[in-house]
């Protein structure tokens, strides 16, 4: 700027002046290489075989991302990047801490798998109509979500991942789709409308969108405005209750999750509920802890209502994908049970349930996929004597079950472990009975799955004791690229059931990161 | 002039709600629209209001004189418009092709995805 001497004391207070260092570019990178895949894979959308080669090594830069950005945050602890150099609260802040890289580079994984799938289950059309681009756009949502530090910053991203997730779910155009796609538009915008009539009351009591400035403000709040707080907080949990579908507010998820192509099934399964409950844990554990405090029966009676009608309605399901959309739910409310508790234990075994849920109930609607591939049906009445065809997809489905249900020796056990210690050891017993039933139940409605579709002779109306192997016929079967999709998944679900301490490690880091903020805010403002 | 606009406001949410209940999507749509609306005034009214006072430091200066508009709600306003506005559009497409494909308005008649006469799902093992 020409002929204006700026006061450098001012500046030195409003805008950070050292120059962004190479490495610490690495906060963004995972928004940046997304939105730009997702353009190049826009230009290319007409070149059909180039298409999942663009998206797919997008994505593999994606993961290389967040696995350079986490081990930068475990080296040097929280990270902070400010939009145009203005020093928080006043310019918009990327502030990465342990659980948003942690749960960011989970998703990435989840995405790189979904798009090698999907180079085989999303026919030439699909592709045309855009779903790589309507997929990398979504992981610049989802990455932005997990990455943000500024609450309407998050909200943005809820609504770049939203529109993205519209798009992938219509992807196909077919009667179910519109049906389901009306219902699940309509409640998720009414859900991020309500994040954002949270978000403007919130900036009225405090003048601040920052969420580490939030959270110091919060904490420094007078008595007559508590009152407002708590009636913010409620709507804050209807909100996020709604996107990570709690029980009352749920019935979006179990209309539309089925009607996709089940690759997209597997990445919503995977990745939307999961922002729903990061944003509650951010916005409950980091901003206003007190407010939590005070909703946490509310939020336990949520969360066991969840467990219990999500498990049960697994088990009213006779078709495979429906089924495994109730135990997302079911999932949901076990990570509730672990924020109604809010311990650093409680909170650990939420994030770690939530990183457990997004890999196994992907890898259970790919198995699903593949089990229509080979049995030709959803349903469990027409589904039987797959063990025979083959009988190490029947062992993938078994591990994956047993991990979805909190069996040992796989993922799903540790957190369940963790999320029953801390409710037993504050005396929510309650929410614990509501855990064990539910995984009770969910074991039952699983296992029942593989019973029928594996190892029962065949179809119903077989007769019992005759064997019929049927000879999978689809030529998908035998593309590698379903198979290495599964296997990656199933092999980190073995490996994290096997191996949990650097994963426990990890979840209790980022669970201390957010319910003793100090690092958070230090990031933020400085030494101060 | 906040008590006005709040009053406006809330006039606009019962609006919305009321036409969200219904069960023709229009009428869910035009809830929605209007809900948008509600939630941009309110963050413009959360912002405090402030009349023709614009933002602006003189140039002998270094920051603002007078108490002046905030104009952070207006940025933050603009994305929700954009945002609502591109949403709605989209809805009204999918509103239309699923009345073209199902041949109905009506959310309780839509039952393609969760049929009614489901078959139970087998029991026993």
């Amino acid at each position: 700027m020409a002929g204006v001497s700026l006061n450098p004391e001012l500046v030195a207070q409003s805008m950070n002046t050292t120059p962004v260092t190479l490495g610490d570019w690495v906060v963004i990178a995972p928004s940046i290489l997304t939105i730009l895949g997702g353009t190049l894979c826009l230009m290319t959308r007409k070149n059909m075989s180039l298409q999942p080669k663009i998206g797919i090594g997008f994505l593999a830069l994606l993961v290389l991302a967040n696995v350079a950005l986490l081990a930068r945050v475990i080296d040097r602890g929280v990270l902070t990047m400010v939009m145009g150099n203005w020093l928080p609260p006043f310019g918009i802040a990327f502030t990465v801490d342990a659980l948003g890289a942690g749960l960011s580079l989970v998703a990435s994984i989840v995405a790189f798998c979904t798009g090698l799938y999907a180079s085989v289950s999303v026919d030439g059309t699909g592709r045309r109509y855009g779903f790589y681009p309507f997929l990398l756009l979504m992981m610049t949502g989802v990455s932005g979500a997990f990455l943000t530090g500024d609450i309407f910053n998050l909200y943005v991203w809820f609504e770049v991942l939203l529109i993205s997730s519209y798009g992938l779910l219509v992807l196909g155009n077919d009667r179910a789709q519109l049906d389901g796609t009306v219902k699940y538009g309509i409640l998720n915008l009414l859900g991020t409308n309500l994040f954002l009539v949270a978000t403007a009351l919130l900036y009225g009591l405090f003048g601040t969108l920052n969420m580490a400035d939030l959270s110091q403000k919060v904490s420094a709040i007078s008595a007559d405005q508590a009152g407002m707080l708590s009636t913010i907080a409620a709507l804050y949990f209807l909100a996020f209750a709604m996107k990570a579908a709690a029980f009352p507010v749920n019935f979006w998820l179990p209309a539309s999750y089925h009607t996709p192509n089940i690759v997209v099934s597997a990445l919503f399964a995977g990745l939307l509920t999961k922002v729903g409950v990061y944003a509650l844990i951010r916005v409950f554990v980091l901003i206003m802890p007190a407010a939590r405090s005070d909703l946490g029966d509310l939020i336990a009676l949520v969360a066991i209502a969840t467990m219990l009608t999500g498990a049960m309605g697994a088990l009213s399901q006779g078709e495979v994908r429906r089924s495994l959309g109730y135990m997302i739910i079911s999932g949901i409310g076990s990570m509730l049970g672990g924020i109604a508790v809010g311990s650093t234990l409680a909170i650990s075994g939420a994030i770690f349930y939530a990183a457990h849920s997004i890999i196994v109930m992907t890898a259970l609607y790919m198995a699903a996929g593949i089990l229509r591939l080979m049995g030709g049906s959803y349903r469990l009445r027409d589904l039987g004597g797959l063990y025979a065809a083959s009988p190490a997809f029947a062992a993938i489905f078994l591990i994956l079950g047993f991990a979805v249900s909190g069996l040992p020796p796989f993922s799903g056990f540790w957190p369940k472990i963790m999320l029953l210690d801390a409710m037993l050891s504050s005396g929510r017993v309650w929410v614990a009975t509501a855990l064990l039933v539910s995984s009770f139940l969910t074991t039952i409605a699983i296992g029942r799955i593989w019973i029928y579709s594996f190892w029962r002779g065949g179809p119903e109306g077989t007769a019992d004791g005759t064997a019929i192997a049927l000879m999978p016929t689809d030529k998908a079967l035998s593309s590698p690229a379903l198979w290495v999709s599964l296997g990656i998944l199933t092999a980190l679900v073995i490996y994290i059931g096997l191996q949990p301490e650097w994963m426990l490690q990890l979840v209790s880091r980022g669970a201390s990161g957010v319910v003793e903020p100090m690092g958070y805010l230090r990031s933020v403002f400085g030494g101060a | 002039m906040e008590t006005g606009l709040s009053v406006l406001i809330g006039l606009f949410f019962a609006v919305s709600v009321y036409l969200m209940l219904s069960r023709q999507l229009v009428r869910i749509l035009l809830g929605i629209a209007i809900l948008g609306n509600a939630v941009n005034l309110l963050i413009f009214t959360s912002g405090r209001l402030t009349r023709e006072v614009p933002p602006l430091i003189p140039e002998d200066s270094y920051h603002l004189l007078v108490e002046t508009a905030n104009p952070l709600p207006q940025a933050l306003v603009l994305t929700a418009i954009v945002i609502s506005f591109s949403f709605f559009a989209f809805l009204l497409v999918l509103a239309f092709r699923a009345y073209q494909e199902l041949g109905t308005d009506d959310a309780n008649e839509m039952r393609v995805a969760e049929p009614v006469d489901e078959p139970a799902p087998p029991q026993g093992y």
